[in-house]
């Protein structure tokens, strides 16, 4: 195979894989989303609190898939405080107050976490090693990442076992009726409150998942509450509803802003992955303000 | 008349009283629901109807005084235990869920119909698939019922108003209920919708035996199909009984053209 063909072939595969990434990420948005029509601010802050509690219980000395067992478990009780202390209070108000509650949840988690154990740099080391994989280096000249792999594997399980659970059926029907109108939710016997618990729950497992494999790659501290960032173009490119959506719109920035690093960077001067991803949304918002897969909001006039 | 017979009383609402602040909504409220009859609340604009009918579904939680449904007396309970009870209701302002195509919105209301578990309809396996394909049959058989056939997979909140008002009382039929309460089900529609929607309900009364709590402001409908009437004015009952003798109640015509002071 060419070099350069194989080196092409290599940036895509990475960008494809660190997207999948960005798709873990934003999922946990479109799972409030989906049943809240909130756009959860709060999400960058929850992947940092998952990541620092698992880290400082790895760091005490406790078994590894213990240490996740725990940090899954205080995720999802956050998640019940949460809808007992600042959703249940606020049921049939509109979206936005909502809304200015999660920007208000953001600081406090982010407080809370730093407060609890501390604002360190942590390094985690999940276990699985960040080398090339040989057998494909060897053969075709390519490399790639076993780290990058494993992650996407890892993501993939995750993603579609959320896709399934939530999209399908009664439940995929519940989430919908909840976003669309809480006081008739109820009134057909949704039980409002149980479902947001269980899908703020998903967003916390998601988070910690997230803040696990992000803190490997850029150690536990607070700039991981940042990649949350990173997930609003994905967002915008496959819908704020749309788990099918978070999926493709993270490979697909992952493998453009990768592609245009390599390729157009040096052309512009370089440094354009931070932004690139920005800008393919905003072009995306222009043609298609809905996202590839969102739901079209229809209003009558 | 349903009045006639052996009666039994589904509801008692027992001198209710709910305020907002200084704003008193309702003052001292009571009156039974018999079961299988129609019922109407009527009252001028602001005259508590609507806060009437959030009590009895769970809405509101009353200041004081107590309900009594099948017999069993609370003070207040949470909507989603109204509707586990067999409570539905349809809301004054149009409340469905307006992404969702009409088939959806009806089988939302199959909500509390379905028993296999969260996980199993997570997955969408086995039982819960069978189980789906019944709902389904159910819910077909209310859109033929509602003479709605030609809107089933239309999104909701694209269709004019009367008939989004169509698809929201079938929301609430889908889940069966033993009580229907109904807030102005003929608010905005023309003469021929109106009828329509009186002949679903007389229908729905007659066919499933269903219990029916009627809201409207609008007199004349609902002398038609009413079996008893109370009137509220200001939060305050101030008539009670057939249509006939609600009609001819002076302090109602007062109530509605107004008297001098």
């Amino acid at each position: 195979m060419p070099v350069e063909l194989a080196f092409a072939i290599e940036v895509l595969i990475a960008g494809l894989l660190s997207g999948v990434m960005y798709s873990l990420v934003a999922l946990g948005f479109v799972l409030i989303f989906k049943a809240s029509g909130v756009f959860n601010f709060a999400q960058g802050a929850m992947v940092l609190f998952a990541a620092l509690t698992f880290v400082r219980i790895l760091e005490m000395g406790v078994n590894f898939w213990l240490a996740i067992a725990i940090a899954l478990a205080v995720m999802i009780l956050l998640a019940v405080i949460i809808e007992r202390v600042m959703l249940r209070p606020l049921v049939a108000q509109p979206v936005i107050i909502l809304f200015m509650a999660t920007i208000g949840l953001n600081y406090f988690l982010e407080g809370l976490a730093q407060g609890i154990w501390d604002s360190q740099v942590h390094g985690l080391d999940i276990g699985i090693p960040d080398v090339p994989w040989m057998s494909i280096l060897e053969s075709t000249n390519i490399l790639i990442s076993l780290f990058d792999v494993w992650t996407a594997v890892i993501c993939g399980v995750l993603v579609l076992f959320l896709a399934f659970f939530f999209q399908k059926g009664r439940i995929g029907r519940a989430l919908r009726a909840v976003a669309d109108d809480n006081q008739a939710a109820m009134s057909v016997g949704i039980p409002l409150q149980l479902i947001w618990a269980i899908v703020w729950a998903a967003a916390g497992m998601v988070a910690l998942v997230a803040g696990a494999i992000w803190g490997q790659r850029l150690g536990v501290q607070f700039s991981i509450s940042l990649v949350a960032l990173k997930a609003l173009p994905v967002l915008i490119l496959g819908g704020f509803n749309s788990i099918a959506g978070a999926i493709i719109g993270g490979l697909i920035i992952g493998a453009s802003e990768k592609l245009a690093e390599v390729y157009l960077g040096p052309i512009i001067g370089g440094g354009i992955e931070s932004w690139a991803a920005y800008f393919i949304a905003m072009l995306f918002l222009i043609v298609r303000p809905q996202g590839l897969f969102g739901e079209k909001i229809i209003e009558r006039v | 008349m349903a009045t006639e017979h052996q009666s039994e009383t589904l509801l008692k609402v027992d001198a209710i009283s709910l305020s907002f602040g200084g704003v008193h909504a309702l003052v001292d409220v009571s009156f039974d629901i018999q079961k299988g009859e129609i019922f109407s609340i009527i009252g001028p604009n602001g005259a508590g109807k609507s806060s009437m009918l959030n009590v009895i579904n769970g809405v509101y939680q009353p200041t004081q005084g107590t309900i009594t449904y099948k017999g069993e007396v609370r003070q207040g309970m949470r909507p989603h235990e109204a509707a586990v009870q067999g409570i539905a209701r349809t809301f004054q302002n149009v409340a469905l869920f307006k992404g969702m195509n009409t088939i959806d919105n009806l089988m939302t209301g199959r909500n509390l119909k379905m028993k296999s578990n969260l996980l199993m309809q997570g997955f969408y396996w086995g039982p819960a698939q069978n189980e789906e394909i019944v709902h389904r049959q159910a819910v077909e058989n209310i859109i033929d019922f509602l003479e709605i056939q030609s809107i089933r997979k239309t999104p909701v909140g694209r269709l004019p108003y009367g008939l989004q008002k169509r698809v929201e009382l079938g929301r609430a039929l889908a889940a069966e209920p033993t009580l229907l309460l109904l807030d102005e089900p003929m608010a905005g529609m023309n003469l021929e919708e109106k009828e329509n929607t009186c002949r679903f309900i007389l229908d729905v009364n007659e066919e499933l035996g269903t219990t029916i709590v009627l809201i409207e402001h609008d007199m004349s409908v609902v002398m038609d199909i009413s079996d008893r009437v109370i009137v509220l004015d200001y939060g305050r009952k101030i008539s009670e009984g057939a249509p006939d003798t609600v009609r001819n109640d002076q302090k109602v015509i007062d109530a509605y053209l107004g008297v001098a002071h």
